[in-house]
């Protein structure tokens, strides 16, 4: 009765050419949507041309220019907001359009929408720290190697993914309604506790010690560790603490992912 | 009932290959809700079959376990063979679901290339777009489309692939007339081409208009199973052959009659009295009526009808 399936042809298209066409119009997408696109790029922007160029012009601060410092943190920053608002609020309007829906309907490779949607925060990453750069070196006098770019940026795509992670939890768990609400009040307070606002020695002395609890302080410290600053613990432990974070987002969301899938 | 759902399909041009199938299938959710209930059910090949049952009735559930979405309690779901959850399994098919919005900053041409390329053979661009009544849209943002608009547009999603099996989930929502018309005529030639259509609808005269096959399903149970013109009947409380189904017909009228006298009579199966009027449900309304005339002289208000799809639906989903 259903040898029909036998007869069928099995061949199947390119997964390189999903995948390829998938980021390629996740990244169209994220661009167009203006909303998102210029709120993602504008804040690192605007906020480190005002505090870490216009206020701090030519001030030193930990045997680097502030300027150059602050370029880590707003880096980071900028990357951070990518991954949170692409993945975590992005991903809760697809899963409550039903949008999502459809596409797992479809033979589409279920990592493709994923590994997208991660690939166009990284662009966006990697856009954001290029920008900051520019900024940094024609009006902050920062001086960086070439080599020091290419470490930054790499940074930053790698360290994007544990915070795709935390928003792929986002999405998962909070309704669409809410999730950029959710969104903003993780991003912002971790951003400004992790120190990537201020230097973290100017803030006060217990919020110092809590720093370290953060993913957004090991980044942090990661990026000012290429421009030779000296970093507060070993570069081994800030790479184990983010490994953790990605590792406790990603059982969590699978977590979630399986109470979602009894429930559907 | 149980006998029609083992009488051969009346319509011979379909095959009896099994394209799909729900074997014995109950889903049980977290939350102690049974939406089906040991339902099984079948696709032939270049069949449309129409999912008909009232909210809750589980008909989304079915079909959520033949796309590969959701897995069953108990129970075997295959399409071509194979589980529905196997991304490969899926080549073959083509879904249209109740989708609020699709990424609103991508052109309808963008969209239809992301689906396109999921497909070994997808169908032809141009073809695609004629057959979802698309011409002159390709270059729009789904977000500047109608409402109408848009659902066409998850059409070709439906359609990009190619495929022999196709899933629609209330496919003309929010369509005019003219583009629900359109679209029937695009299902019936995707079944003339040999291709097997599940759909779903709450317009009853969608499913009597397109289906070859009617499943009726409520609480999680098949109710019946049947053409539209054996369902029909069903409703309209006949329970024997299903050859003269086609031919019940209900008569309404004032009579004085008495409903032990009209039951006596032949091919009268149903008798009751809807205020001043009395309706009687008759196999061979001719007759019937032939000797009603003659026994009461003053029988008046005479209207008769054939039954409609959505009394007989009304009728079964009420009685299960």
């Amino acid at each position: 009765m259903s040898t029909a399936a036998l007869t069928l042809p099995n061949d199947r298209p390119s997964i390189l050419g999903i995948f390829l066409r998938e980021v390629r119009y996740e990244f169209v997408r994220a661009l167009r949507t203006k909303a998102y696109s210029l709120s993602v790029m504008g804040f690192p922007v605007v906020f480190y041309i005002f505090f870490g160029i216009i206020l701090n012009r030519g001030e030193h601060h930990d045997g680097m220019t502030v300027a150059k410092d602050m370029l880590a943190g707003y880096a980071v920053f900028g990357a951070i907001g990518a991954s949170l608002f692409g993945i975590g609020v992005g991903l809760a309007g697809d899963l409550s359009a039903g949008w999502l829906e459809l596409k797992r309907a479809s033979p589409m490779p279920p990592l493709a929408y994923l590994l997208a949607k991660c690939c166009t925060a990284m662009g966006f990453a990697t856009i954001i720290v290029t920008l900051l750069t520019v900024i940094g070196i024609a009006f902050g006098g920062v001086h960086i190697t070439l080599l020091e770019y290419a470490k930054i940026v790499s940074l930053v795509v790698i360290g994007s993914i544990p915070f795709a992670c935390m928003g792929l939890l986002l999405a998962l768990l909070a309704p669409f309604n809410s999730a950029p609400g959710i969104a903003n009040m993780i991003y912002l307070p971790m951003s400004f506790l992790g120190g990537l606002w201020l230097p973290i020695d100017l803030l006060p002395n217990v919020l110092q010690k809590f720093a370290p609890v953060l993913p957004t302080y090991h980044l942090r410290q990661l990026m000012i560790g290429v421009f030779g600053a000296s970093t507060a613990g070993r570069t081994s432990t800030h790479w184990l603490a983010l490994f953790g974070f990605t590792a406790v987002m990603l059982v969590c969301a699978g977590y979630a992912f399986r109470r979602r899938e009894q429930n559907s | 009932m149980t006998e029609l759902m083992d009488s051969p399909i009346a319509n011979s041009q379909q095959s009896t290959e099994t394209v799909a199938s729900l074997t014995a299938i109950t889903k049980r959710y977290s939350n102690g809700v049974v939406a089906l209930d040991n339902l099984s059910l079948q696709l032939h090949r270049g069949q449309i079959v129409a999912l008909l049952g009232p909210n809750g009735a589980g008909k989304s559930t079915a079909v959520r376990l033949l796309m590969g979405l959701s897995s069953p309690t108990s129970g075997d779901a295959r399409i071509f063979g194979a589980d529905p959850r196997n991304t490969a399994a899926r080549l073959h098919t083509g879904v249209m679901l109740q989708v609020g919005r699709a990424p609103e900053m991508l052109r309808v041409r963008e969209h239809i290339a992301i689906f396109r390329g999921y497909y070994p053979h997808p169908m032809p661009y141009a073809d695609l777009i004629k057959a979802a009544g698309l011409e002159g849209l390709e270059g729009r943002m789904f977000g500047q489309l109608s409402g109408g608009q848009k659902q066409r547009v998850f059409f070709a999603l439906a359609l990009a692939g190619d495929p022999d099996l196709i899933f629609l989930d209330e496919p003309t929502v929010g369509l005019d007339i003219e583009a629900r018309r359109l679209m029937w005529a695009q299902i019936r030639s995707l079944a003339a081409r040999g291709k097997t259509v599940l759909l779903t609808t709450h317009y009853l005269e969608e499913a009597d208009a397109l289906a070859h096959r009617i499943i009726v399903i409520n609480k999680g149970k098949v109710v019946c199973e049947g053409t539209p013109a054996e369902v029909k009947s069903l409703g309209a409380g006949f329970s024997g052959d299903a050859a003269a189904g086609s031919a019940i017909k209900i008569i309404r009228c004032a009579t004085t009659l008495t409903a032990e006298h009209l039951l006596k009579m032949p091919s009268v199966s149903r008798v009751e009295s809807d205020g001043e009027l009395t309706v009687i449900i008759s196999a061979q309304a001719e007759s019937t009526l032939r000797e009603m005339l003659a026994l009461d002289q003053n029988l008046h208000s005479l209207e008769v009808q054939s039954p409609a799809l959505e009394d007989a639906f009304l009728a079964l989903t009420k009685n299960s």
